[in-house]
């Protein structure tokens, strides 16, 4: 599951990455002509609207990628960077950076891109920028009001107008063609062509068409959680799906046993309720942990088993399907749930009088249990539930 | 040299944005510049002032949040040289090589710098506010659907369409 840094892709090797992307990104800039402030500036006098399509169609697939890549679980969110939101700044910021685009002729990135090829006008911009930069930096007791001002998080735009990303990503497709299109009257009107009426060919035809049944079927598919977590209503098929369980006294015996470190408990109670009697080798755990990649780290670690415990076993069930659907093994669920486990062993009350060997050293062991594990949950240091921790990757400018 | 043609703009879009959904699944960030100036200032005035540098409250700020290395260790140093590697290959396949100010008809080569420097100390104070520019607020914003970085996006372009009346002779 991305992003791979810093797991799978070391810090180092992400500077070394860096450089690649930056010389893909600068060719591909350079070779959109984005390296000539004339034609930058162009979007903004009507006469050159290469900006306007190469940077829509670039964010929009971009766009519709991250949110393909989130629908299918490849990608944690939580992780990735999410331009913070200072109202204020992100507004009038953008604005002095508007201005600078007209008087300037280019951005910072498309600048270094013009540098690169020899255009001095660039290098004054750059030159200019750094003081840019140097002048913020000095008078930063004045801009700090300003800049800290209106702090709202990290929203993304759909939770900010209360729309479904889906519908967002589908009006900005949408705004983008539109604009694409008035851009290219705009642009021949300017120039003084004259304007070709749009001819359907075959091939227009069947781009357009497949545009719209990606669009419409983005609608259509419930994502890979939402599927996940569907599945684990269904009561028969969780009651029929294969999950090892393990009995109440092998439970209690592996909570005793202090050299057994293969076990480990994750504790799907309601955290108020698992704080209140923490388990041994326990750890608390949401079913939402399942799909996020840091905590669910701990599923995977080698040679563990996975115990998954609730109050009742069908809960533990639904999390077993989840978790195994979702690729995790080695999972296994208590028998009869958490109840069972207080019935029997917390609150063993022999019935009658031990019969024959095997009934004897249940109560033996029982007893002994009932005595020995309440001490344990009481000593318990390990407390702590799973660290939600996010480590956010920093980003930004 | 022949100049070559300049790409499709919607190759180079799908492209670019191919490129940045591959960056942001790889490091979980996205594309970005004015980071880098931001570096390249910092780490000038540390070198030049370095005491001043450690008692101005928005270099003990960029300390703070990047404690690695110092602050030409970074990821989008690190892309931006990429960024001339590459656009300087690109030049040089398509020909385009060639030292040269890029101005309006209507100006002077003297003028097109000074607005260039000019335009530039605007872009370094605004991006410093808008916490990213052109890429990594609005591009990159974009793309993770991030609302600071779409206002950001919709003020550069509110903010050219409104000052281009009064600059249009720098360029037409």
């Amino acid at each position: 599951m991305g992003p791979l840094v810093p797991d799978l892709i070391s810090q180092n090797l992400n500077y070394i990455l860096a450089l690649f992307i930056g010389i893909a990104f600068g060719a591909i800039l350079e070779q959109a002509g984005f390296s000539s402030s004339r034609r930058l500036v162009g979007l903004f006098y009507g006469y050159d609207f290469t900006v306007l399509r190469v940077f829509f169609t670039a964010g929009i697939v971009a766009m519709v990628g991250v949110m393909a890549l989130e629908h299918f679980g490849l990608l944690d969110m939580n992780l990735v960077y999410i331009n913070p939101t200072f109202l204020w700044s992100a507004i009038i910021g953008g604005v002095i950076m508007g201005l600078g685009f007209v008087v300037g002729g280019y951005c910072p990135g498309t600048s270094f891109c013009a540098a690169a090829i020899g255009k001095l006008d660039a290098l004054a911009l750059i030159g200019g920028a750094l003081v840019g930069v140097l002048i913020f930096a000095e008078g930063y007791p004045l801009f700090e009001g300003l800049y800290k001002a209106a702090y709202l998080g990290s929203p993304r735009i759909s939770q900010t107008l209360g729309v479904s990303p889906n519908l967002f990503a589908f009006a900005m497709v949408l705004f983008a063609l539109v604009a694409f299109g008035v851009a290219s009257l705009v642009e021949r009107k300017v120039n003084g062509k004259s304007v070709q009426p749009l001819r359907w060919t075959p091939s227009r035809v069947g781009l357009v068409a497949a545009g719209i049944v990606l669009a419409l079927s983005a609608f259509s598919f419930t994502d890979r959680k939402a599927e996940l977590l569907q599945l684990a209503q269904d009561e028969r098929l969780v009651r029929s799906y294969p999950v090892e369980a393990m009995s109440v006294d092998e439970f209690a015996f592996r909570l005793m046993d202090e050299e057994d470190d293969r076990i480990q408990v994750i504790d799907f109670r309601p955290e108020a309720e698992a704080a209140q009697e923490r388990l041994p080798k326990s750890y608390a755990f949401t079913v939402d942990n399942l799909f996020e990649q840091e905590p669910s780290r701990l599923l995977r670690l080698k040679g563990k088993i996975n115990l998954f415990v609730a109050n009742d076993e069908l809960t533990e069930r639904r999390m077993a399907v989840i978790a195994h659907e979702l690729g995790f093994r080695r999972i296994q669920i208590l028998e009869g749930g958490l109840n069972a486990f207080r019935e029997q062993i917390l609150r063993f009350q022999p019935s009658r009088p031990p019969q024959g060997m095997m009934e004897e050293f249940t109560y033996r062991f029982r007893s002994k249990a009932k005595r020995v594990i309440p001490e344990l949950i009481r000593q318990n240091k390990s407390s702590a539930p799973v660290k939600k921790e996010k480590k956010r990757v920093l980003g930004g400018c | 040299m022949n100049e070559t043609r300049y790409m499709n703009p919607y190759l180079a879009g799908v492209l670019l944005g191919l490129l940045l959904l591959v960056t942001i699944y790889i490091t979980g960030r996205g594309l970005g510049a004015s980071g880098a100036i931001k570096s390249f200032t910092v780490a000038g005035v540390e070198a030049v002032a370095p005491r001043h540098a450690q008692s101005a409250k928005f270099y003990r700020e960029y300390a703070a949040e990047h404690p690695a290395g110092g602050p030409l260790k970074n990821w989008l140093v690190f892309e931006i040289v990429g960024v001339l590697i590459g656009a300087f290959l690109s030049g040089l396949v398509a020909g385009r090589l060639k030292l040269v100010t890029e101005k309006g008809p209507r100006i002077a080569s003297r003028t097109r710098l000074i607005a260039a420097f000019i335009g530039g100390i605007l872009w370094g104070i605004g991006s410093q506010l808008g916490r990213g520019c052109t890429s990594g607020a609005a591009l990159s914003g974009m793309a993770v659907m991030a609302t600071g970085g779409i206002l950001t996006m919709l003020g550069i372009f509110a903010g050219a369409y409104a000052f281009a009346y009064f600059f249009r002779k720098l360029w037409i």
